[in-house]
């Protein structure tokens, strides 16, 4: 049987050959400091892959998305907080790169709807509670 | 009878919804993502020529006082060989192309100009992307027109057809 396993294995070299050929090293390699990979792996996770767009780049197989994480793994390990990391993206895709609204501007009402639409709730609620008891 | 008129409350509902997709389906959403870097410096990078023959790309090729257009493409993209007549009109109208060819082989890029000829003068090879993302470009093609000093002035997403080529050779012309 080992020959066979060796056999599939030979047909299976070519496409890992081809699909390593050209993506950044730290695209699919993680950071030797658990640490700035975990923060690599938030940042990742909420930043939009711009070829597959329901996508963040930490769940893309697209080859842009490779590239994206190559470049924040790489500016982690620099040392630049994710602000910076952020601010960088940004300069380059706009506000689209990220799936966290902004809290300004327009993006502050969508954080501040779930509040105020509690809050219209118990106000209905409260004057329908004191109509029962009357 | 006072609250008559909140019976009609659900159809107005699905009146506004109907709208909303009546609305996007006759505007569609074009998926573009547009570069932020529009209207600020080229960002620095050199690289390696993409083939045999021809020169690599830095940004410095950009900053001799001549506007260029700076096409993104590869070997491997469709609309990249549909745009390849509209190069050439656009060349002959005096245009001078740089390029970067993108995650291509140099082998694929001789072959990709030997067929659809080579209307530029620089073709640097991105293999990994990474200048791709320092220009805030999405995909290929993609074309940008550079100032003379290296200045991003205008972004074209998607392939250069037809009815492209007046209004991108009036931009760069603007910039003489």
């Amino acid at each position: 049987m080992k020959w066979f396993a060796v056999l599939l294995l030979s047909f299976a070299l070519p496409t890992l050959v081809a699909a390593q050929e050209t993506v950044p090293p730290l695209a699919n390699q993680q950071l030797a400091d658990p640490g700035q990979e975990a923060r690599a792996t938030k940042l990742m996770s909420v930043i939009r892959c711009i070829q597959c767009q329901g996508q963040s780049i930490h769940d893309s197989d697209a080859p842009i998305a490779a590239a994206m994480r190559h470049e924040v793994r790489a500016r982690v390990q620099s040392g630049e907080n994710d602000a910076q990391i952020n601010a960088w993206l940004k300069s380059r895709y706009g506000e689209w790169i990220s799936f966290e609204p902004p809290s300004h501007g327009a993006g502050l009402v969508l954080w501040l709807l779930p509040v105020l639409l509690l809050g219209a709730a118990l106000l209905v609620a409260s004057s329908r509670f004191r109509k029962g008891k009357s | 009878m006072k609250r008559n008129w909140l019976v009609w409350m659900p159809l107005l509902a699905l009146a506004f919804v109907a709208g909303l997709a009546i609305f996007r389906l006759a505007n569609p959403n074009t998926d573009y993502v547009s570069s932020e870097m529009v209207g600020k410096p080229l960002p620095e990078f050199t690289l390696p020529a993409a083939t045999d023959g021809v020169e690599g790309l830095t940004t410095a090729n950009f900053r001799d006082g001549k506007p260029r257009m700076l096409n993104i493409f590869a070997s491997w993209c469709l609309p990249c060989q549909a745009e390849a007549p509209y190069l050439d009109q656009l060349k002959a109208a005096g245009v001078e192309f740089h390029a970067i060819a993108i995650r291509d082989k140099p082998e694929d890029v001789a072959k990709f100009l030997a067929q659809n000829g080579n209307p530029f003068v620089r073709i640097g090879a991105d293999q990994d992307m990474l200048v791709q993302l320092q220009l805030g470009s999405s995909g290929v093609p993609e074309t940008y027109i550079i100032d003379g000093k290296g200045r991003i002035a205008y972004q074209h997403i998607g392939d250069i057809r037809e009815e492209h080529v007046g209004p991108l050779l009036k931009i760069y012309r603007s910039l003489k």
